[in-house]
């Protein structure tokens, strides 16, 4: 048996199947990308008092422990903390011989046991003295974890450095039963393979049908003459083509527009479907029948990818221009000329003859391969303009192409500050209004940086941290600046929602809890995932998360 | 620092009340004992268990137990974090439970190596919550039933709420059960519809898909040239068999795109899993079971789910109780159908009915049996059955108690005739 079949039995290598599950996703070029990558967590900023260690950063150990799982090249850990008690009670990468010792030195070393592909270092100098002594400290990341609260000064160094070098930067905090984190990604961060739902990118063509798709379509002109089965597995696109053609000679030339007119023509493909076979009615015809209302659109660009189209970057394109932007270019170019993306050229599984269907399909994929050739003379073409050659790999070109529709571009913001722009300072009052929002628990987060920072400064004692008072007249202040553009203070019910959320942080005194820091870490290695596969669609650009409830939101600050 | 401040933060969340905990609740001591002495348990030791395992741990839980059936594979390695190269073959349940009990101390974790339905009533009775962690709708519906069947009106303690956590991919959700007084897992069954088969003549006749081809190599061509060989999806020989089918069938039809890779995720029915959503996903069904073991904070009403691929998206809301459930529920549930097709049509129509997914129904009106399985005498007195049309068989109407092998309980069904 097994002689019979020898290349089988090699199957795929110990590293395929360790990461089977998740290459489902992102596939062997986002893995690569991942196995490229190292991750620096700053996960803590030193001591905060006497007493207290500051912070535990358990999510960020969380965070890397999903991160090292799937095998991302490296990582280090920089975190001057002692391990102590506490610790133990909330970190799971750290055991009770790890009492006393550098907590970096512990927690990678433990963190290095899940998966020995993995390099893992650590450093227990705080990071400012890191980032004076090695210059080159902070380029040998892809990105940076930050766990907070850390020092306001601390905050904006790394931030404004990471920013410099186009390093994304992830900054949490989990107390008690709430979480925060934003993402501060580079200036223009695109991403190609967005992977939306498969329904929303079909692209069939059904009203402007190129010649190749018009002539199949124009074969069964026989349709009447057909036996039962052949009539029962004609493909519902063909079908489609075929009626509107015969709708057209009725209607001016004019293909159904509106939903009136759909619903008849609706109709009509119904009432052409046969119903005295022994089923009582034709599937094709049923698949026809509901794809109607759906596919029978004109071709619109989505108004993202129009945004992208006329950013600076696309129009202005200049010898150090991304492969990107050139693509982008490109594809515009395109579109001018065809009034379409390229095809993606993939065909739904429908009711039809094998043979058939891969006609059909074959019709849709050669489309797309012409497509995707044009656009790739026009890349050429560009970059022997810009004095470039060849850079542009076609691989990239056709993975553009097939995901052209549903391409983003994020435009990178900064790590918000409680002193924010104005636009973001309307955002919070916006929010403010809104008794469900939970903006009330970022601020509150805000307070509690400016209450570490005053620990961390001198300027308050330990017990600042559960200080009603201090946190009250923090608040005011806050609430102050939030207002200072504008016509009225913020009223006493969203100061209440403020107090309410500050409350519940001063119940652990700054502590977090497991579950809460486990599951902020499961969402922050998400975005770290997204971020460095560059694939599926990070946070834009702040996630709050309330356990008291279970429910989160997403903010742009 | 003194050792009695491991647990600092988290006993200061239990031993003082927060802005949203209910007046009523006492915080100190006595929750904290309280939360010492709840016996939980955790059904699965895979991607969301050993999270699980690891976070009630975490959370002050002393008596953990732990079931699971399954061993260790190398493709658990990318996400089940309690378990090593060299743990591969080894039975889950054992190797999570050893490594959270010698990691957390103090901490008492009881793993036990087989099947939910090899327990009964009285086992799961022990036990003041339960944490379900499974990949399974089958499973899932089997404890919920069970569960749900315990509940004594008269006695309070046998109403153990039941958590549960499910993911696929970048995508999860957390629901909390209260047996027989809140929405249950069956009430929310067609929330959770299985992928649509594909028909077995496009299998057999007309493949148009490489997963086509895979069907018929595993399904169709095994049946026929290696019957006396039972089809192990985990025999790498095995796979390679089908793949290779598969492909020569993909060749004869002119249809590209067989994989090794697609083969094994058609056969075993792969569902992609990442180590950040189990994260997700278990600290959230955990969190809900500290709060509902301490009171320190309101637990979730009922529902929430998660979508990770477009930033961060969660959904959270109540989940209806339904009077027609065939578990929670006092009235049939209504299933229309046409009475001209055959109770052999109806059966297949209960398998993938998004409120049914029963795969291997008996079937019985108040007087008689229309179908019945199991014993085999009756099962050759009553298939005639199958072949006659459900009008000549029920009234439009009249309710069906449907029985399956996989679950305990009878489904009772009125059936509406089109």
């Amino acid at each position: 048996m097994t002689s019979e079949f020898p290349h089988a039995l090699t199957g795929p290598s110990s590293k395929e199947r360790r990461y089977d599950r998740q290459l489902r996703l992102w596939a062997a070029s986002g893995q690569q990308a991942l196995e490229e990558s190292r991750v620096l967590l700053v996960n803590s900023d030193g001591p905060w008092g006497n007493q207290s260690t500051g912070v535990s950063g358990v999510v960020g150990v969380e965070t890397l422990k999903n991160l090292v799982l799937p095998g991302i090249g490296g990582f280090t850990i920089v975190d001057p903390a002692v391990v102590t008690e506490p610790d133990l009670g909330a970190n799971f990468f750290l055991e009770d011989e790890s009492l006393g010792k550098s907590r970096a030195e512990e927690t990678c070393r433990l963190l290095k046991e899940l998966n020995p592909d993995v390099e893992g270092n650590s450093c227990t100098k705080p990071i400012a003295e890191i980032l004076q002594e090695e210059p080159e400290f902070l380029s040998q990341h892809k990105l940076i974890l930050i766990s907070g609260p850390i020092k306001r000064s601390s905050l904006q160094s790394l931030c404004s450095a990471a920013k410099t070098l186009g390093i994304p930067v992830l900054y949490t905090r989990s107390v008690g039963f709430f979480s925060t984190f934003s993402l501060q990604l580079p200036a223009v961060f695109p991403i190609v393979e967005t992977h939306p739902d498969p329904e929303s990118t079909q692209d069939l063509r059904l009203l402007g049908p190129w010649p190749e798709l018009a002539v199949a379509a124009a074969s069964i002109s026989n349709l009447d003459s057909l036996d039962d089965h052949q009539h029962g597995h004609v493909p519902y696109v063909l079908l489609l083509l075929y009626y509107l053609e015969k709708w057209k000679e009725t209607h001016n030339g004019n293909v159904p527009s509106n939903y009136k007119e759909k619903s008849e023509f609706r109709e009509f493909v119904r009432s052409s479907a046969r119903t005295d076979n022994p089923q009582g009615g034709e599937e094709n015809y049923d698949e026809a029948i509901a794809a109607v209302l759906k596919s029978l659109n004109p071709f619109s660009l989505r108004s993202s990818t129009r945004d992208i189209f006329e950013m600076e970057e696309c129009s202005q394109l200049t010898p150090n221009s991304a492969n990107f932007w050139i693509i982008v270019s490109a594809v515009r170019e395109f579109h001018q000329q065809h009034q379409v993306l390229p095809l993606p050229g993939l065909l739904p599984d429908m009711k039809a003859q094998s043979a058939d269907y891969v006609s059909l399909q074959n019709i849709y994929k050669t489309k797309a391969r012409k497509d995707i050739a044009e656009v790739t003379e026009t890349v050429r073409r560009i970059e022997s303009q810009l004095g470039q050659s060849a850079s542009v790999s076609d691989k990239d070109i056709e993975v553009f192409c097939k995901n052209a529709s549903h391409i983003q571009v994020i435009r990178g913001r900064d790590i918000p500050q409680p002193d924010g722009d104005a636009q973001s300072l309307k955002r919070l009052r916006i929010e403010l209004g809104n008794d469900e929002s939970l903006i009330s628990i970022f601020l509150a987060f805000q307070i509690l940086d400016i209450v570490v920072t005053g620990i961390q400064e001198g300027k308050y004692p330990e017990g600042a941290l559960d200080d009603e008072s201090l946190w009250s007249s923090e608040l005011d202040r806050i609430l102050g600046v939030i207002a200072s553009d504008a016509s009225a203070p913020v009223d006493d019910e969203a100061r209440n929602r403020i107090l309410e959320a500050a409350r519940e942080l001063r119940r652990t005194e700054g502590g977090d809890l497991h579950n809460i820091s486990s599951l902020t870490g499961g969402l922050v290695a998400q975005e770290a995932l997204k971020v460095l596969t560059r694939q599926y669609v990070p946070l834009d650009n702040t996630c709050i998360f309330n356990g008291i409830r279970s429910n989160s939101a997403m903010y742009k600050l | 620092m003194a050792a009695g401040d491991r647990w600092k933060y988290l006993y200061k969340a239990l031993s003082k009340s927060g802005p949203f905990s209910d007046p009523d609740w006492v915080p100190g001591e006595e929750t904290i004992k309280s939360l010492e002495e709840s016996k939980i348990l955790v059904i699965g030791a895979g991607g969301l268990g050993c999270e699980i395992l690891k976070n009630l741990a975490l959370s002050g839980f002393k008596d953990i137990h732990v079931i699971d059936m399954d061993t260790i594979d190398i493709s658990n390695l990318n996400r089940q974090f309690l378990f090593r190269h060299s743990d591969i073959g080894k039975p889950k349940a054992e190797v999570a439970a050893a490594f959270v009990e010698k990691r957390v101390k103090g901490v008492k974790i009881t793993p036990f190596v087989g099947k939910i339905q090899d327990k009964d009533e009285d086992y799961y009775l022990q036990f003041k919550i339960v944490v379900c962690g499974l990949d399974s709708i089958e499973a899932r519906r089997w404890i919920n039933s069970t569960l749900v069947g315990m509940v004594d009106m008269d006695n309070p303690e046998s109403l153990k709420p039941l958590i549960d956590g499910g993911t696929e991919g970048f995508k999860g959700q957390a629901r909390v059960i209260l047996p027989s007084l809140t929405s249950c897992i069956e009430c929310q069954l067609d929330m959770h519809a299985p992928r649509p088969a594909v028909p077995l003549c496009t299998i057999a006749t007309i493949p148009r898909q490489p997963q086509h081809c895979i069907e018929w190599a595993h399904q169709i061509a095994w049946q026929d040239k290696r019957k006396d060989d039972s089809f192990d999806s985990d025999d790498m020989e095995h796979i390679g068999w089908v793949y290779n089918t598969a492909l020569e069938r993909a060749n004869e039809f002119n249809i590209s795109g067989v994989t090794f890779q697609m083969t094994q995720g058609v056969v075993k029915n792969i569902i992609p899993a990442i180590a950040s959503t189990n994260a997700v996903i278990a600290a959230a069904t955990t969190s809900e079971a500290l709060k509902i073991a301490t009171s320190c904070n309101p637990f979730l009403e009922n529902y929430m789910m998660y979508a990770g691929e477009e930033g961060v998206y969660t959904y959270t809301f109540e989940a209806e109780k339904k009077t027609d459930c065939p578990v929670c529920g006092s009235l049939a549930r209504k299933i229309t159908v046409n009475p001209d097709v055959t109770l052999e049509e109806f059966i297949e129509i209960l398998g993938e009915q998004p409120e049914a997914q029963l795969k291997k129904p008996s079937l019985r009106t108040e007087e008689t049996t229309l179908y019945q399985r199991f014993p085999p005498q009756l099962e050759e007195q009553t298939k005639s059955n199958l072949k006659l049309k459900l009008r000549d068989l029920v009234a439009d109407g009249q309710e069906v108690a449907v029985s399956d092998p996989a679950y305990t309980i009878d489904f009772r069904f009125q059936l509406i005739f089109t």
